[in-house]
């Protein structure tokens, strides 16, 4: 396995295989709002293949980058619409 | 044929391009580069595999993948992995966006192998987060994702409910229900039907026993998930008037496969109820564009490994070993098994009347049920509600809606895939290479 | 049903132009059809830039647009949420100091007709809209000018023109004009013939086909949609030179025309060329216009790209519109309303009046000699298509 590699998802330390699925990271990590949508609804991927456009992002400044096409590299920064997290604590 | 990483000049020639990475692209890839030819893969992909052959540790690939894709590596075909194909036309090649670099490529052909994605279709709830496709949850467990604790709701249409739900029980999830929305009779005819392809069968008794345990319903379906700001719970009926609430914190839920066409369609390759139109050597309406696996059919692994040496063998020159009579009957094979799946499990009327008023059909420009008017063409939705004119263009919306109110696909306009003006322009502004081949 | 009796006045072509026609022909209480080819909005209207916009290309141009612009103006409450009609104002940006001068005398021209705006410098620019290059001279600000969704404006006049007794068919190609008819194709492949007491020709770039002689050829430009940034610019932004790419008729040209949207994508023109009725993206001119669109607004390079589509321009020789009656074949029953190029949305609600003002015989609210259907064009050997 790739060595774990540290990246920062909304201020937080999560260790990741590097080449990780950054889509997955963030799953693993708990994510539940990736993007706010139009009218406000929190949202998450549904495809996994870059199709549905819900899992973007913003990654190192960069908004709009769909996390299901990105790896982890070391030293990634994530901000995500911040929405609560799947399993607190 | 593991990307090297390197940054590809500004323009690249070669005699073929592989637009896909999955099982098709690998066959075509490794054919036409063990016949000579200079072949460039271009997969939007972190690595090779496409969707089905998705992995994060490569002994969790079937013995068939792994030597298949060894094979490939040996092949010569060079592999460029996060390659966006962004634009293209016969002429001007194709316009791809990788990591930071913007380029063209030109092939003197072209195999399309860009694979299939899901069906959704809308029901209240469907937007809450932790609602995805079950080959949307593949892709997360295949990538590594960590499943164990959650309670999941496994339902939806087809080949993908036993894998889906066998990965989810392997991995340490709680399986809450399983549920395949055909009648028993369709997937009991189905299996029947499998006798014909023991490695189907037996795929599927594998997949059944890893989650014995647990029922596995059919004739029914999902109605409706809550939940606040997640989903938390799932309605599912039998549609005889039984309905169960489960508890639940991850709803995999979709209907079936829908072809990716479009590249082929933005090329000007015939498009016919939304399949690529191919001759018997996998060749499209376009001169030197081939097409290969599911955007000529949905058929599953077999069939895009036999069209994908069909078109990698064509696209290369090599027409004769094209048609040889082996692969030829193997794929006509193969594409009578994707019709029988497609009867088996087509979705049910009910389906189609889920949504509520308030229900979101298109996610990305949040437009909701009781804004479209099914007497309007497509064109007209889209002007009038902007449905379908967000950044998946369609690609999720459209299909629902093509099975909701008989619109057809609208057009496809270049970018594909939103890419970065500057990175768009770049391809656009870049020549041929000054020394054409003749 | 009007298509089997008489109706006062069909109106060919349910762009904005012609809706805003039937609007209100259906407000002075004439019994309307309606006929278009797909659905209303759905030619170049679907696809415009929906910029409502003062321009002073020539003193009947400003006369019109600054007219036009305040109808949209008393307009603005009652449009539905859906035509996302908002005040963003226009800012011409000038690049050097001569232009801001020039700018300077636009102001002055301007204030003549009533229409507000005033010359900003660098500085003030800057702190309006501070994603703009640095090093710009200043610019016009024209605060009331505004922007709007165009297909539904379309949809909206011809749903209130129904709901005043007006009809529509959608989907119904209109073959032929004659002396107050019009022939209709049937899905059978025979006609349907119509007869009413006047027909408008709103029928944009389609008009020639349908009143053979009208100097009207497809003028295509290129527009690409960025995904959501709200907060990247606050009001149009539009460079002078844009005045000399649509001034002039010939070859190809590109300038920086970019609007926000309601929703925070950035609409991004513009081109121009003459291509007959090549829909095809032109690449090497879309680069251009997007490297030109870069080069005031750096951080759009950044953006992503969801669409890019064509559309055409109905253009004339003289830059004005068609507004009144056809003096040609059709006899006395033919009028015209067409010919915008890229102000049709601007100009619809004064080409409305000022042609109402003309079939009922009221006191027009412009001057309409500049833009009688039958008037001396320049050069005229360029107005057959290509």
């Amino acid at each position: 396995m790739p060595p774990r590699v540290e990246i920062l998802v909304d201020g937080q330390r999560v260790l990741v295989h590097e080449g990780t699925p950054l889509v997955v990271a963030l799953f693993d990590a708990g994510v539940r709002g990736y993007r706010t949508s139009v009218s406000g609804e929190p949202r998450a991927p549904i495809c996994g293949m870059g199709i549905c456009f819900e899992c973007r992002v913003t990654v190192d400044g960069t908004s709009q980058r769909r996390s299901c096409l990105l790896p982890c590299v070391a030293g990634m920064i994530v901000e995500t619409a911040a929405g609560g997290r799947d399993r607190e604590g | 044929m593991r990307d090297n990483g390197d940054a590809p000049s500004a323009a690249m020639e070669c005699d073929v391009a592989v637009v896909g990475g999955g099982p098709a692209g690998i066959a075509a890839a490794t054919r036409a580069a063990e016949h000579g030819a200079r072949v460039i893969v271009l997969d939007q992909g972190l690595a090779p595999g496409g969707q089905i052959w998705r992995h994060h540790d490569p002994r969790h690939l079937p013995r068939a993948a792994r030597r298949w894709m060894e094979r490939c590596e040996r092949s010569g075909a060079r592999w460029l992995s996060e390659a966006a194909v962004v634009d293209g036309a016969t002429e001007r090649g194709l316009a791809v966006v990788r990591r930071d670099a913007a380029f063209r490529v030109y092939p003197r052909a072209v195999v399309i192998a860009t694979g299939a994605r899901e069906l959704f279709l809308p029901f209240p709830g469907w937007t809450l987060p932790n609602v995805m496709g079950m080959g949307g949850a593949q892709a997360l467990i295949k990538g590594g994702a960590d499943v164990s604790g959650r309670r999941v709701v496994v339902a939806g249409s087809g080949p993908l409910v036993l894998p889906v739900a066998a990965a989810m029980a392997r991995g340490g999830a709680t399986l809450v229900a399983v549920a395949e929305q055909a009648p028993l009779r369709s997937v009991a005819g189905f299996a029947t039907a499998l006798w014909a392809h023991p490695s189907k069968l037996a795929q599927a008794a594998h997949y059944r026993g890893a989650f014995a345990r647990r029922s596995y319903h059919c004739g029914t379906w999902v109605l409706r998930a809550d939940g606040d700001g997640r989903v938390q719970q799932v309605t599912l009926t039998d549609g005889r008037g039984r309905r169960r609430v489960e508890a639940c914190d991850l709803l995999c839920c979709s209907f079936g496969l829908v072809p990716n066409t479009e590249l082929a369609t933005l090329l000007g390759c015939t498009v016919v109820d939304g399949t690529v139109r191919t001759d018997s050597v996998q060749r499209t309406s376009v001169p030197n564009v081939f097409c290969a696996g599911e955007p000529t059919g949905v058929g599953g692994e077999q069939a895009a490994l036999v069209e994908g040496e069909i078109a990698g063998l064509a696209a290369s020159g090599h027409e004769d070993a094209a048609r040889a009579v082996s692969l030829q009957r193997a794929r006509d094979d193969w594409k009578r098994f994707s019709t029988r799946l497609a009867s088996a499990f087509h979705p049910r009327e009910e389906l189609l009347t889920l949504a509520d008023g308030d229900t979101i059909v298109c996610r990305c420009e949040d437009v909701r049920y009781h804004r479209l008017n099914a007497a309007w063409s497509v064109r007209q939705a889209k002007m009038y509600t902007r449905i379908g004119m967000g950044p998946c263009q369609g690609a999720v919306c459209g299909a629902a809606c093509q099975v909701l109110f008989g619109w057809e696909r609208g057009t496809v306009r270049p970018p594909l895939g939103a890419p970065r003006v500057e990175a768009w322009m770049e391809t656009s502004a870049q020549e041929r290479p000054s020394s054409a081949t003749a | 049903m009007m298509r089997a009796g008489h109706p006062d006045v069909v109106v060919v072509g349910a762009g904005v132009v012609g809706a805003a026609c039937a609007l209100a022909l259906a407000r002075e209480h004439q019994r309307v059809l309606i006929v278009d080819a797909d659905f209303p909005g759905g030619g170049s209207t679907g696809v415009a830039m929906g910029h409502i916009v003062v321009m002073d290309d020539s003193e009947a141009q400003l006369a019109l647009t600054a007219y036009s612009r305040s109808l949209w103006s008393e307009m603005a409450g009652e449009l539905p949420p859906d035509c996302e009609d908002e005040r963003r104002g226009t800012l011409w940006l000038a690049t050097t100091d001569e232009e801001l001068r020039a700018a300077g005398q636009k102001q002055a021209v301007y204030a003549r007709h009533g229409v507000a705006a005033s010359v900003v410098d660098a500085a003030a620019l800057a702190d309006m809209e501070p994603h703009l290059r640095p090093g710009l001279a200043g610019a016009l600000h024209v605060p009331d000018d505004s922007v709007l969704y165009p297909p539904a404006a379309a949809r909206y006049f011809v749903e209130r023109a129904c709901s005043l007794g007006a009809e529509v068919l959608e989907r119904c190609t209109v073959e032929e004009i004659g002396d107050g008819t019009v022939s209709l194709a049937t899905s059978g492949g025979s006609l349907d013939t119509v007869t009413a007491g006047a027909v408008v020709n709103a029928a944009g770039i389609d008009a020639p086909r349908l009143t053979p002689g009208l100097p009207i050829i497809p003028r295509k430009g290129h527009l690409v949609i960025t995904e959501r940034y709200p907060g990247m610019c606050s009001s149009q932004l539009v460079e002078l030179g844009y005045l000399h790419s649509a001034h002039t008729m010939e070859g190809e040209s590109v300038a920086f025309n970019v609007q926000p949207r309601a929703t925070g994508q950035l609409l991004i023109g513009s081109s121009r060329e003459l291509v007959g009725r090549d829909r095809r993206i032109n690449h090497r001119l879309l680069a251009a216009m997007l490297q030109r669109a870069i080069g005031f607004l750096p951080s759009l390079a950044r953006c992503a790209t969801v669409r890019a589509w064509t559309g055409f321009r109905p253009a004339t020789p003289d830059k004005l519109p068609l507004i009144g009656r056809w003096d040609g074949d059709g006899g006395e029953r033919l009028w015209i309303a067409a010919g915008h190029e890229g102000l049709g949305i601007t100009m619809a609600l004064g080409t409305a009046e000022l042609l109402v003002s003309q079939m009922l015989g009221t006191s027009a609210p412009v001057d309409p000699a500049p833009f009688a259907p039958g008037r001396v064009m320049p050069g005229t050997t360029c107005c057959t298509e290509h």
